[in-house]
């Protein structure tokens, strides 16, 4: 099997857009394109990471139309939808297109068109990848963050406030990302006097609801020093996918996230690494308590000591283990389909020493993206070319 | 019958007796699951159901949400309830998430007033529970799924006194 390269990417502002999501794609596109230096009509493979574009806008068919923006007929296009991990799962298609042979060259946009929409309404969009038995009973992912939280804390002795400490740490990050929704820092006491909406869990324990899009550009590792000379290309040396259960309920363990263990798994032995051989890591903070899972889930940590960790700065961007340099979802801005994208951008900048400010020390990175309530997952790990 | 109808058997009616049922299902391999599925967690299939109404809960956690949904009262208690299903079971814990009753319906697996539309029951981690039979738990049609695909009666939990 090829080994895969990340030769190209971009990815617009996150935040309230006046585009719609045709034009975030072909914006995003359009600059992933010529950051690898080629044409639209280059591309064998156009993947676009979506997940709800006809529900939010009443636009469909929204691969075909980015092709057609972008002049990259006849290549294949499919559109990627995996809820919250459309962007991990389009990370994970695009990947096998090249591993597999069936394309040399691939792109993959995603993105999503949300803010139009009232915080009810784009609520109630995400909540109906839920079962009926617990749609029925007015379930948002909020509530299931707040039913999580409050048994992590229970379980693990955990204080309040360590939750709040994730959501300043990501939003220290995001000051120095000029793609950030919010690139502003928030202290603790903000956090914790902010209003209830899934209690424990406050205003400033929950991503925002975005508008953006993010695109990475795909090659065999044999032929990436033709589109990014100097070695300026990152490769993707371990991914795996997995899923939990639909009913979150009917977990065995509802502070486990089941999707993270397996697809990490996956990931480190197709890499040939263990968690410890990871320097920095973009997890999927939909909501403050998700890093403590995925941190524990992925290996980092021991169950019920992710908090710890960040209680002692070790997932500061100056810690041990930097967690979300980008801002994470918390405060960069979590547009559905492109945040796993955008969180793959982010470890491929950290990886290839391009990501100015916010650079770490860092030859191998992971991204964790998560759909529903951990109920898809996809962990990609990339490596520096050098 | 699909996964679909599973759901839907949540508060369906029993016999001629019109008496809605929590309807979960049972598998070959002796497992129990709410809702439920085609297979058991370990593929076996599904030979019989089991009506939680018989079985008492206890809170594993709860949250209450102050931003709902489209047709959603709000605030809106929920809660994750295990059921005790005896000694002889040794399957996955029996689990379903609910809402909060509101002070005023009535009890166990009833066909419960429609309460005051007002005060919510305060519950905690490790409380003892029953379910509470509710005709409508969200507005149909207020939200973006189709009304006519899914059943919108069930059962809350209350506070065992």
């Amino acid at each position: 099997m090829e080994r895969v390269a990340i030769v190209g990417a971009s990815m617009t502002r996150f935040g309230q857009r006046d585009a719609w999501v045709r034009e975030l794609l072909a914006e995003a596109g359009a600059a992933a394109l010529d950051d690898a230096g080629v044409d639209g009509d280059d591309l064998e493979h156009l993947y676009v990471s979506n997940m709800a574009s006809g529900e939010f806008e009443g636009q469909t068919g929204v691969p075909n139309a980015l092709a057609h923006d972008l002049a990259a007929q006849p290549a294949y296009t499919a559109r990627i939808d995996q809820t919250s991990s459309s962007g991990g799962a389009g990370v994970y298609a695009a990947w096998q297109s090249v591993a597999s042979g069936a394309s040399d060259l691939t792109m993959l946009v995603g993105g999503e068109k949300m803010t139009h929409r009232t915080t009810s309404e784009a609520t109630d969009v995400i909540a109906s990848l839920t079962h009926p038995a617990e749609y029925k009973h007015g379930v948002t992912l909020p509530s299931f963050a707040g039913l999580t939280a409050r048994l992590y804390l229970d379980e693990y002795d955990a204080p309040r406030e360590s939750l709040g400490k994730v959501a300043v740490k990501n939003h220290r990050n995001g000051v120095d990302n000029p793609h950030a929704q919010f690139q502003k820092e928030v202290d603790l006491d903000t956090v914790l006097d902010s209003p209830v909406v899934a209690d424990p869990l406050r205003l400033y324990d929950f991503c925002p609801i975005t508008d953006g899009s993010a695109a990475l550009v795909f090659c065999p590792e044999s032929v990436a020093e033709e589109y990014a000379p100097g070695g300026n290309y990152a490769v993707i040396s371990g991914i795996g996918g997995a899923t939990d259960t639909h009913v979150v309920h009917e977990r065995a363990d509802p502070t486990t996230m089941g999707g993270v263990v397996d697809s990490s798994e996956i990931a480190y032995e197709t890499a040939g690494i263990s968690p410890d051989d990871v320097d920095v890591a973009e997890l999927h903070d939909m909501f403050t308590i998700l890093e403590f899972l995925q941190s524990e889930d992925l290996g980092f940590f021991e169950k019920g000591e992710g908090w710890k960790a960040v209680e002692e700065g070790v997932t500061d961007r100056d810690g041990e283990l930097p967690i979300n340099t980008s801002g994470g979802l918390k405060s960069k801005g979590h547009p559905l389909g492109a945040s796993g994208v955008a969180q793959v951008y982010e470890i491929y900048q950290q990886v290839t020493g391009n990501a100015g400010p916010r650079q770490v020390e860092a030859d191998t990175g992971l991204a964790c993206n998560v759909g529903g309530f951990g109920n898809c997952v996809t962990t990609t790990v990339l490596e520096g070319s050098q | 019958m699909s996964d679909n109808d599973a759901a839907e058997s949540d508060g369906t009616t029993e016999g001629d007796s019109a008496e809605p049922t929590f309807e979960a299902a049972e598998y070959a391999d002796g497992t129990v699951t709410y809702p439920p599925h085609t297979v058991s967690p370990n593929g076996a299939e599904r030979v019989g159901t089991v009506d939680l109404r018989e079985y008492e809960g206890r809170v594993v956690t709860w949250t209450t949400s102050t931003a709902t949904p489209p047709g959603v009262r709000e605030p809106n208690t929920l809660a994750i309830v295990e059921f005790e299903m005896g000694d002889e079971y040794d399957g996955p814990p029996v689990r379903a998430l609910g809402q909060i009753a509101e002070r005023g319906e009535a009890g166990r697996g009833s066909d419960g007033d429609e309460g005051d539309g007002g005060e919510q029951f305060d519950v905690e981690i490790g409380d003892r529970v029953e379910p509470v039979y509710a005709d409508e738990l969200r507005e149909p049609g207020a939200g973006i799924r189709e009304p006519e695909s899914q059943a919108w009666d069930g059962f809350r939990f209350r506070p065992v006194e």
